[in-house]
């Protein structure tokens, strides 16, 4: 038994629903208790869709145990094909149903149903979401599509691609996918099928017809692709365009499959990064550090943005997807940090906590996480709340998803001149601690010594502390650590250090003193520390 | 029957009411469009707030909590779920081990945990897991300073607001023994935000009734006693397991509408005085000022409401009170009023009030109910977030459920914010121009 408060993924069976909820013509019959239509809201309030997903429930209940659930199922499952005539189902078991054994597939073969009943296996006690989407996706395929499909010569046509990945509540793939279109317009490749996300079964047959596939999104489309690679000779571009450097690879890569030009492409003027990125104002993002978490593929994607694009040091990276966790050990070693690979969100806590970063990338959990630590924060990959998914064309991928990616992870910081001017000011009474950064301010003010409980701002300008009971302490010192105890120097001294380092300048100190073996930290400990941390 | 029958359910539709014996009930079986009892642990932590609530269940189980408690999550919420893995699915002893490690971290990373609540799910209970055998287990090693109690919050057993019974139920065979001479209390039933809880007993202690105690109490160890001498008064239609142990320990319950709007509150708070023999004239002093308050704020939204059609989708059981309040005191008119289960007894003064037209169904069937809805097309339709923005996209106005189970809604005070959760809806809908 695993303990737990917060899940990355969900179960398998709702990856499996994801896959369904992007296709048109569809439907999935779902083996499962009272209960498990929980999962319709996703769909319903986070990713705001307008229509319930193409899911039908079993809905048993105790009662039914052992004796009717597999004629309820069938029951189900006829009145499904009746109602909305699909062009397929996939049927399955949530994890309940997993256990009272009645072979959804089976079952369904025997009804004779007017259309193909695909069965799904999706283990719910050692599998999750991100597999059970990756699975049905996969299954789908191999079911449907039509073997005995063979291309036409490549000579005078057009090259095509199937773009293969993007799902219901998939992290922007709605708009991902509009820029990937733009990219694949532009070297005259036709896009065959795009798939899950608003294709049909009948689609899907034809999904052999393609010269070569795009795989947007490893974790939905590897299995699928690798398939169609034994099956049809197709190969797969594999880069994943995020980021400007990963988008003019995807453009070349593609372009040689395609047998196109890249250079209209790679012409597109619409990629602004750079130029933010080198324009003067950005100078102080240099060596930020910076700690990212997510997928595998965004959070890859993140650090390499982060460091060859935005000149930020990643101080950290891992991924909860054990699947990908290969190509993360990959990029981590490039980046010089331990890979962190767990779905354990209190151990993600403590790896930022110990890494002190100055910008957090990660997922719903993490903005949360960031909050309590009071550090700016953005998000770069599922899962997400309903504010990540937005109204506005928000894409990860291309030169306009760059673009996006350069204001969203930099707005959280303090920029560059905002920056100077509370160091110049920090006396002043708008810039004192109790304000908070002013990029938070759309939460509560910052809490003494970063604790989670709420405070009411203090009366702000404090270099002259008043006699008797002293409000409560900003920084109060580490005393029950048993670390080196601050002189009242030295503490002084650390209060004059801008708030929004103030806390790395602590640690490090405090770091240095015990390495050292001091006792005490006075004022040369301190820039002694300083001297040693110095880059 | 086959289960095809059950699946059409509707074969059999009239069953007589004890209130009213012509009422017809449409009774359906088929898709359930609800959440299960586990859901009930986000707001009964919120109230016991010495309670842990540890759901030995799936991931499919956390990931449920973690949707239906949005931000709550984040705030180290006492609770959490042991998630079945492979392994525990293995055997039983082994399952039962596994379990007595989680619950030892748990206890140990969160001293401040009194009651300890083993919430049984589909999975577990499927498995057969013998969560009471572990809860008696886990309780002699922890008593006195952990109490451990079990109950199922699974979808095969529960329906939403039915794991608050189910939780309560499991309390009860702990409260102590009310001595047999003691004199008569009141204790109210069923879990209520803190500010109306106090509202109530302000009003019985203006009313003189001394001795007033609350099921479940804001620390789960602070147990109400009962016995004979008690007299409860649910507060919420949903409790029917609690109510039945309470009687088996000897409680005698207190028939009356429930205390939502002007007329429900004080029919309520009548039955209440009638039972501990208030003059009724004292009673009425102390309940009139709040009910004039209550219909003057009611006033003020009936005008945006009279005469619209409402159907109400199952989903809490609160559904029957609500149409009741919404029809006498707000003049809507009743389209369907859905349940997931219709408690004949505890809801009989409710039933009588309703006009004889009214279309009551018990259980779902959603395909079907929403093929009605569309043929109805109500002005607004109660129903939960899985259903509430494809009916939007069809045209038609929603209210979802969940709001009225977490908001505020009892007593006089609340009464014009019950209203207004009915009419901002429709005056959205009336307001925005594209």
């Amino acid at each position: 038994m695993q303990l737990a408060v917060w899940t990355y993924e969900g179960p398998p069976h709702v990856g499996a629903m994801r896959v369904a909820t992007a296709m048109e013509g569809l439907h999935y019959v779902l083996h499962a208790p009272q209960g498990d239509t929980y999962a319709d809201l996703l769909f319903t309030m986070i990713e705001r869709r307008a229509k319930r997903p193409p899911v039908t429930y079993t809905t048993f209940e105790a009662r039914d145990l052992g004796k009717d659930t597999a004629q309820l199922f069938q029951d189900a499952a006829r009145e499904a094909v009746a109602r909305f005539a699909p062009e397929a189902i996939i049927v399955g078991a949530s994890c309940t149903a997993e256990l009272i054994q009645d072979d959804p597939g089976g079952l369904a073969e025997a009804m004779g149903l007017p259309v193909p009943a695909i069965p799904l296996e999706l283990p719910s006690y050692s599998r999750k979401e991100n597999w059970g989407a990756a699975e049905t996706f996969y299954q789908i395929v191999r079911t449907l599509a039509d073997r005995s499909l063979t291309r036409p010569p490549r000579a005078g046509r057009p090259a095509r691609a199937n773009i293969l990945g993007p799902t219901a509540l998939g992290f922007r793939h709605r708009d991902d996918l509009v820029e990937v279109r733009k990219i694949l317009d532009c070297l005259g490749v036709e896009v065959n099928l795009v798939a899950p996300l608003g294709a049909r079964p009948r689609d899907i047959a034809h999904i052999g017809a393609a010269d070569f596939n795009i795989v947007l999104y490893p974790e939905i489309a590897d299995e699928a692709a690798r398939w169609l690679e034994r099956t049809f000779a197709q190969p797969a571009v594999r880069t994943v365009p995020i980021g400007v450097g990963a988008t003019r690879s995807f453009i070349a890569e593609v372009a040689e499959l395609a047998g196109a030009d890249p250079t209209p492409a790679l012409g597109d003027t619409s990629s602004r990064l750079p130029w933010w990125s080198r324009s003067v104002d950005s100078t102080y993002l240099t060596g930020k550090r910076v700690f990212i978490f997510g997928d595998a593929t965004h959070a890859i994607a993140a650090a390499r943005i982060a460091r060859k694009e935005l000149g930020f040091e990643v101080c950290g990276l891992g991924c909860y997807n054990r699947e990908f966790a290969r190509d993360l050990r990959a990029e981590a070693a490039a980046c010089g940090v331990e890979p962190l690979i767990t779905d354990d969100h209190l151990a993600v806590e403590e790896a930022i906590a110990a890494a002190a970063p100055e910008l957090v990338l990660g997922t719903q959990m993490e903005r949360h996480i960031a909050k309590r630590l009071g550090l700016p924060c953005a998000v770069i990959s599922a899962p997400v709340h309903v504010q990540d998914f937005p109204a506005r064309h928000s894409p990860q991928m291309g030169f306009e998803g760059a673009n996006v990616i350069f204001d969203t992870w930099v707005h959280p910081l303090v920029m560059g001149l905002e920056e100077h001017l509370l160091t110049m000011f920090r006396e002043d009474f708008e810039f004192a601690d109790e304000a908070g950064p002013s990029h938070l301010a759309a939460h509560s003010p910052r809490a003494p010594g970063g604790s989670r409980a709420a405070s009411t701002p203090a009366p702000a300008h404090e270099a002259a502390p008043a006699p008797g009971p002293a409000p409560a302490a900003p920084e109060p010192a580490p005393a029950d650590t048993g670390g080196p105890v601050w002189t009242a120097e030295a503490e002084r001294e650390l209060k004059k250090i801008p708030f929004f380092v103030r806390g790395k300048a602590r640690r490090n100190t405090e770091a240095f003193a015990a390495a050292e073996g001091r006792s005490a930290i006075d004022l040369d400990t301190l820039y002694e520390a300083k001297a040693h941390y110095a880059r | 029957m086959s289960a095809l029958d059950l699946l059409e359910g509707c074969a059999a539709p009239v069953a007589p009411t004890a209130a009213d014996p012509a009422r017809a009930v449409l009774r359906e079986r088929g898709q359930r469009e609800v959440f299960c009892g586990l859901t009930g642990i986000i707001w009964l932590h919120r109230k016991m707030q010495d309670a842990f609530f540890l759901v030995v269940g799936s991931r499919t189980c956390a990931h449920l909590l973690q949707s239906a408690a949005g931000v709550m999550i984040f705030a180290e919420p006492r609770f959490a779920t042991a998630i079945l893995e492979e392994r525990d699915l293995a055997g039983m002893a082994d399952a039962q081990d596994e379990l007595d490690r989680v619950v030892a971290r748990l206890l140990a990373r969160r001293p401040d945990i009194r009651t300890l609540f083993l919430v049984g799910s589909c999975p577990s209970e499927v498995i057969k897991l013998d969560l009471a055998k572990a809860a008696e287990r886990l309780g002699a090693r922890y008593l006195p300073e952990v109490r451990i109690l079990n109950y199922s919050g699974s979808g095969i057993e529960t329906t939403f607001t039915q794991g608050e019974d189910a939780c309560l139920a499991a309390l009860v065979p702990d409260m102590p023994a009310l001595a047999p001479d003691a004199p008569a209390e009141l204790l109210i039933v069923g879990a209520l935000p803190d500010i109306v809880e106090d509202q109530f007993l302000r009003v019985f202690a203006a009313m003189g009734i001394e001795r007033v105690r609350v099921l479940p109490a804001r620390s789960a160890r602070d147990l109400p006693a009962v016995g004979p001498g008690t007299r409860f008064l649910l507060a919420q239609p949903f409790l029917g397991a609690t109510a039945m142990a309470l009687e088996a320990r000897g409680a005698q319950r207190i028939a009356a509408l429930f205390p939502f709007g002007a007329e429900g509150t004080a029919d309520w708070l009548r039955a209440a005085a009638r039972a501990f023999g208030i003059a009724p004239e004292v009673a009425e002093r102390v309940i009139a000022p709040g009910a004039e308050r209550a219909r003057r704020a009611l006033a003020r939204l009936r005008p945006e409401l009279e005469g619209k059609r409402i159907t109400f989708l199952p989903d809490s059981q609160l559904e029957v009170p609500l149409a009741r309040f919404l029809q006498d005191e707000l003049g809507m008119e009743l389209v369907e009023v859905g349940t997931p289960y219709l408690h004949r007894a505890h809801l009989a003064p409710e039933l009588a009030r309703l006009a004889p037209g009214v279309r009551l169904a018990e259980g779902q069937h959603v395909e079907r109910q929403l093929d009605r809805v569309r043929a109805d097309r109500p002005d607004i339709t109660v129903c939960g977030l899985g259903l509430a923005n494809p009916l939007e996209a069809e045209g038609l106005t929603t209210k979802w459920a969940i709001e009225l189970v977490f908001s505020p809604i009892h007593g006089f005070d609340q009464a014009a914010d019950l209203a207004e959760l009915f009419a901002r809806p429709l005056r959205r809908h009336a307001l925005l121009e594209v």
